[in-house]
């Protein structure tokens, strides 16, 4: 069985259709690439599979999005729950106004989860597996703004580790961040394919080179193609694809 | 398993019963206004006729109409806005397109903040020290004028200098790359497309003069008056101070009621639709300038 | 250029006329003009407070000895009390013997206080004219009892007016903060996008309406509300004035933290949401901290436009100078007594710098509630980035 089994999507920003018929599978602890140029839609779609569009007034979906086999569109889906198993790490960095602790600490809180010691392994298991313990043991609980910007994104990689999601979005986790931050984050992503499902919306080609399975390719809102991430970058069986894998535009 | 099923109730029922609660919140908010308006409006309408607003008060101010207290409130309302109107635009003018950011601009903001927040009552204060005792007006039009002239200079000062800082600094730049002089591309290029805003100011400063009591208590205000001012030393009558006066300290306040309804409406007429004029302004000419 | 200085220039000018004049209260004797105060020439007081005076004609003070003079009973006479004395005739048809006759009975009453206009001291007065201090910075602050038109002293303790104008103000905020936070929350974070374009211009239209209409509205209804509802023998009652400033201090409430709301950054709430707090979850733990600052100024300046609301206050609040020690009850301003006496208040006289001082307190409440909101804001924006 696949883990997120998409048919189907159309999706509407108020008259403007961002998404045509989109259907897209994604396998168990596999990193999933989507790529294209700006505005085609991956990130749309990306926020799909948490229900974060529901946030926009006057949008519109049809088709059926599964989630181990259930539909997370249906009425009584509780979306809390939902969000809770799909944790997301966004574009720029964005940690709460709070201490280190409290950053990471505040999904289990806000889940009611109350016991002290509990949240205290949690935390740490979770800061540990981004391997940024060794930098953060001493100032936990200083504000997580002191941080630079790449161990911000990784603190927030904690976050959503942290409440035990099996699924993880990434939307251009490392578009605000310097080379070396970028190559800890993707060093990161291929540890936590072990235990999550991961997809990731980025800009920068050879990334999805390096760390996913499969990529999709988007353009003005309609899948292209998806195949194995070596396919689709050595024989792109779409012109569209190879036009934009070689640079000719996006 | 039970126990987080049981939790996620809880926590959609804890979001159900406070937004509710938020909601409701918001609605009666708007309601007490409805509700003020309307008390207001259907106690004052029956008293008002042609002759409520054409005729002088009569038998202790219980009967007759207001005709001196509107031509009062008017006078004040021109006599304010033609001092308050050109010092707060040239002010903000200069404000907004000659000084440079630094520690004076800071001054003048911060002065200008704090004259805004002076209470109204200060006002009427400072107006009869100034303007009635030293510089010897005497109770009149012009003390009064003055008085919420300074009242309102805030207003207007801080509605032009949003409209000046709407206009975009492309047309500034274009007119002085045509070789215009700063003053040419200020007065002709810059204050034509801000004008409109400007006047939105101006119409919410006329509300908000027309309703003040507090500063003409003692600048300009007569009790009861049954006569049109001839100059700008005279005393007048006015709206606000009218209806403070027939509804706490009339000879007879139980017969003035009715007399008392019938002002609070008109004030109400004048100032709801000074503010629902610039509102309405305000997004025609938003539109406008955004087609631009 | 010159224009552009006005606000200054008024503020300067509000701060010197007010302090001048106000300053006038500390330089007068707080006796009325044309009256003085006299005892036995023999009495070894030379000089009283203005507290001693009042409690010596309030009969607390009956004996010289408690101010440091003879043991001898205070015997209080007053220009009308000479009539118990001396007879019509006596006294002469035109009164022309008064000056004569208040000296012969100053004279002989060793234990006399008098207090009389100077038109009728005699040119060889025998009594002894008394000094008195002028009112202290300190006693104005503290006296409890505002009655500036006392004979033979005035009373200018502005504590009353003071804590009268902090309970009704408080009060308001009491009401209007958690009205004014809940609408903010539903407009900003819950209400959709056109719900919310009706609603707030018409929340914004309550700031419009005049606040002496507002003190009519609340003459008219409710006063009577509060007095059937409490049962009292008045509704002109500190809670009237409290209910009123609400409603006249909820615009400024709402908007201004509405709009502090409104500033969270999308990326904080989604970060939230993506973490399976729920909607209420994120309002409650990521956008109200976020804006706490702005929600603060918003109260603030809630708070100092109550401070300073005048008519509405006037109207509805009974306007007793007493202490306050319930909300149900009359109670005074600081506004409204100016609002209220300044009218029959001479020109010039103590009565009117009184007033004045009134404004100055006044002038620097609002001025440091305006600088504090400045403050928070600025603290606000600098935390952010």
């Amino acid at each position: 069985m696949q883990k997120i089994e998409s048919k189907g999507i159309n999706f509407y920003y108020g008259e403007t259709q961002a998404l045509h018929n989109v259907s897209l599978s994604m396998k168990e602890n596999s990193v999933t690439a989507l790529i294209g140029p700006s505005g085609c839609g991956k990130s749309t779609y990306l926020r799909l599979l948490n229900r974060m569009n529901d946030l926009i007034d006057n949008t519109k979906m049809t088709g059926s999005i599964l989630i181990d086999g259930q539909d997370i569109y249906e009425k009584n889906t509780n979306v809390d729950d939902l969000r809770k198993n799909v944790g997301m790490v966004f574009q720029k960095p964005n940690p709460f106004p709070k201490s280190i602790f409290e950053n990471v600490a505040y999904g289990l809180k806000v889940n009611g989860i109350t016991d002290k010691k509990t949240i205290e392994e949690r935390v740490i298991t979770s800061i540990e597996q981004v391997a940024l313990w060794g930098e953060v043991k001493d100032k936990l609980k200083k504000s997580a703004f002191e941080l630079s910007g790449g161990q911000q994104q990784r603190l927030c990689i904690a976050r959503a580790l942290a409440i035990q999601p099996s699924i993880l979005l990434m939307d251009e986790p490392t578009s605000a961040l310097d080379p070396i931050s970028t190559s800890k984050i993707e060093e990161l992503i291929y540890e936590l394919k072990k235990q999550y499902t991961i997809v990731i919306v980025t800009h920068n080609m050879q990334q999805a080179g390096r760390v996913s399975d499969t990529t999709a390719f988007f353009y003005m809102g309609e899948l292209i193609e998806y195949d194995k991430t070596k396919t689709i970058f050595t024989k792109p069986s779409q012109k569209q694809t190879e036009d934009y894998i070689t640079g000719r535009f996006g | 398993m039970t126990k987080e099923i049981h939790l996620a109730k809880q926590k959609r029922r804890n979001q159900k019963i406070a937004f509710g609660l938020f909601q409701f919140t918001s609605y009666a908010v708007v309601g007490l206004l409805f509700v003020i308006l309307a008390f207001i409006v259907i106690k004052g309408i029956g008293v008002i006729s042609w002759e409520f607003i054409s005729e002088m008060p009569k038998e202790g101010m219980t009967k007759g109409g207001i005709f001196p207290a509107i031509v009062g409130t008017l006078c004040l309302v021109f006599g304010s806005m033609i001092f308050a109107f050109p010092v707060g635009v040239l002010a903000a003018i200069y404000m907004n397109e000659y000084v440079k950011d630094g520690w004076m601009k800071k001054i003048i903001k911060q002065m200008t903040n704090n004259l805004a927040g002076v209470p109204s009552i200060v006002f009427g204060l400072f107006g009869m020290a100034l303007f009635v005792n030293k510089l010897e007006f005497g109770d009149s039009l012009l003390a009064g004028s003055l008085t919420l002239g300074l009242l309102v200079l805030p207003v207007v000062i801080r509605t032009t200098e949003e409209s000046l800082k709407s206009v975009d600094d492309t047309f500034r730049q274009a007119s002085l790359g045509l070789g215009a002089s700063k003053w040419q591309t200020t007065s002709k290029v810059v204050f034509p497309i801000a004008f409109p805003n400007i006047i939105t100011g101006l119409i919410l400063s006329i509300g908000r003069v027309s309703g003040e009591t507090a500063p003409i208590l003692f600048t300009v205000a007569a009790y009861f008056l049954p006569k049109l001012p001839t100059s700008i030393f005279d005393q007048a009558m006015a709206l606000p101070y009218h209806l403070y006066v027939i509804s706490t300290s009339g000879t007879n306040i139980e017969a003035s009621r009715e007399m008392a309804y019938g002002t609070a409406l008109i004030l109400i007429i004048i100032v709801l639709i000074s503010n629902l004029l610039a509102n309405a302004l305000r997004k025609y000419f938003g539109k406008k300038v955004k087609m631009n | 250029m010159l224009s552009s200085a006005a606000t200054s220039i008024t503020v300067v000018l509000i701060v010197f006329f007010l302090f001048i004049e106000g300053a006038g209260v500390f330089s007068k004797k707080p006796i009325e003009e044309g009256f003085l105060l006299a005892v036995h020439a023999s009495n070894p007081i030379n000089k009283l407070e203005p507290s001693q005076v009042k409690d010596i004609f309030d009969q607390k003070i009956t004996n010289w000895k408690q101010l440091g003079g003879k043991n001898e009973p205070i015997v209080l006479f007053r220009t009308e009390d000479i009539t118990e004395f001396y007879s019509e005739e006596e006294l002469g048809e035109n009164f022309e013997y008064f000056p004569a006759k208040i000296d012969e009975y100053v004279s002989k009453t060793p234990g006399v206080i008098a207090f009389f206009s100077d038109k009728y001291k005699a040119k060889d007065f025998h009594g002894k004219e008394l000094e008195i201090n002028k009112i202290k910075i300190f006693e104005f602050l503290s006296g409890e009892e505002w009655f500036p038109t006392a004979q033979p002293i005035a009373q200018m303790g502005v504590k009353a007016l003071i804590y009268g104008t902090l309970w009704v103000s408080f009060g308001a905020i009491l009401l209007a903060l958690p009205i004014g936070l809940a609408a903010a929350i539903y407009l900003s974070e819950i209400a959709k996008k056109r719900t919310r374009n009706i609603l707030k211009p018409l929340i914004e239209l309550l700031a419009g309406i005049p606040s002496v209409v507002y003190g009519f509205f609340g003459l008219v209804v409710i006063v009577p509300l509060i007095q059937s509802v409490f049962g009292l023998p008045v509704g002109e009652t500190g809670l009237a004035g409290s209910i009123v400033l609400a409603i006249m201090a909820l615009p400024t409430i709402i908007t201004i933290s509405e709009d502090a709301m409104r500033t969270t950054p999308r990326a904080m709430k989604e970060a939230s949401l993506a973490l399976g707090a729920s909607h209420w979850q994120t309002i409650y733990k990521v956008v109200i901290p976020y804006s706490a600052s702005g929600i603060t100024a918003g109260a603030i300046l809630g708070i100092g436009r109550a401070i300073g609301e005048t008519m509405a206050v006037l109207m509805v609040t009974g306007n007793a100078a007493i202490m306050p020690h319930t909300l149900l009850a009359p109670l005074r301003t600081i506004p409204a007594t100016i609002a209220a006496e300044l009218g029959e208040a001479a020109n010039g006289g103590l009565h009117y710098q009184s007033l004045f001082a009134l404004g100055c307190i006044l002038f620097l409440i609002t001025f440091c509630i305006n600088m504090l909101v400045e403050l928070v804001t600025n603290r606000g924006s600098h935390k952010k980035h």
